[in-house]
């Protein structure tokens, strides 16, 4: 088990309904820990189902799917970023 | 050098002094021959929307607000990463972004980038290398309110393709 910090910002954010909370996960990846709280349902299932355009970070470096995930890291899920 | 630039990032809720910025950035740097700036603000009309069904009926919404989010820590970090791609591309001697977070009105001013060369050429480049950068990899969030509600608003394939004419593929919008 590796726990993780979780943090999720904007529309990802209102869905799930909170902004970070520490999560105990079995993933080696970004992509299979986004699979694990899609798998909890309801805000999270909807914000952060594979149809949704998702763009992720570990350690608040951009990252991808296929990101191998490390141990204790902060990871965040938002949408695309609209900045500038 | 006895003097000392300031920070290259900064991410505030107040308002920014374009010319008091400027001013710090060249100050007592007689290398200086150009200085490049950016300023994006909040306008009063978002993307046209079809609002008909069949004919090409579409309206602008105004919006009377607009709520920037951020991700305190990586919006920095991911700032400073531009700054130093910038250095490393052009032959500039000093950038700075400011980006304002929170609640801000049509008129307001949302960012500024600004940046010093000895001509002109390598200042324009890097501004516009920086915000094409800034707005698919950095963690801003804008939402507007309209008179329909508030909402997200939609990140631009536009802006993506900004991004790869400098041979960075972007995959945000």
């Amino acid at each position: 088990m590796n726990t993780v910090t979780v943090k999720y910002f904007a529309s990802v954010r209102e869905a799930i309904g909170q902004s970070s909370e520490s999560w105990a996960t079995q993933a080696s990846t970004l992509g299979g820990l986004r699979a694990e709280l899609v798998a909890r349902g309801a805000g999270y299932g909807q914000a952060l189902a594979a149809g949704q355009a998702v763009r992720m970070a570990q350690n608040q470096t951009m990252g991808d799917e296929a990101t191998a995930l490390l141990d204790a890291a902060e990871v965040a899920f938002f949408p695309p970023v609209t900045g500038g | 050098m006895s003097y000392s630039l300031p920070d290259r990032v900064s991410i505030q809720t107040a308002d920014f002094d374009v010319s008091q910025e400027i001013n710090a950035l060249r100050a007592q740097d007689a290398r200086v021959g150009a200085v490049c700036s950016f300023i994006g603000t909040v306008r009063d009309r978002n993307k046209p929307i079809e609002t008909g069904v069949g004919a090409k009926r579409v309206s602008q919404p105004s919006v009377s607000a607009m709520e920037l989010e951020h991700y305190p820590g990586m919006t920095e970090r991911a700032i400073e990463a531009m700054i130093d791609q910038a250095h490393k591309r052009f032959d500039i001697f000093a950038a700075r972004v400011v980006h304002r977070v929170g609640l801000l009105a049509p008129l307001d001013q949302i960012v500024l980038v600004a940046v010093t060369s000895a001509h002109r050429g390598e200042s324009f480049q890097a501004c516009e290398f920086l915000m094409d950068y800034l707005k698919t990899q950095a963690p801003f969030w804008k939402k507007e309110t309209t008179p329909g509600g508030a909402q997200w608003v939609d990140a631009r394939v536009s802006d993506d393709a900004a991004l790869a004419r400098w041979g960075i593929v972007a995959r945000n919008a």
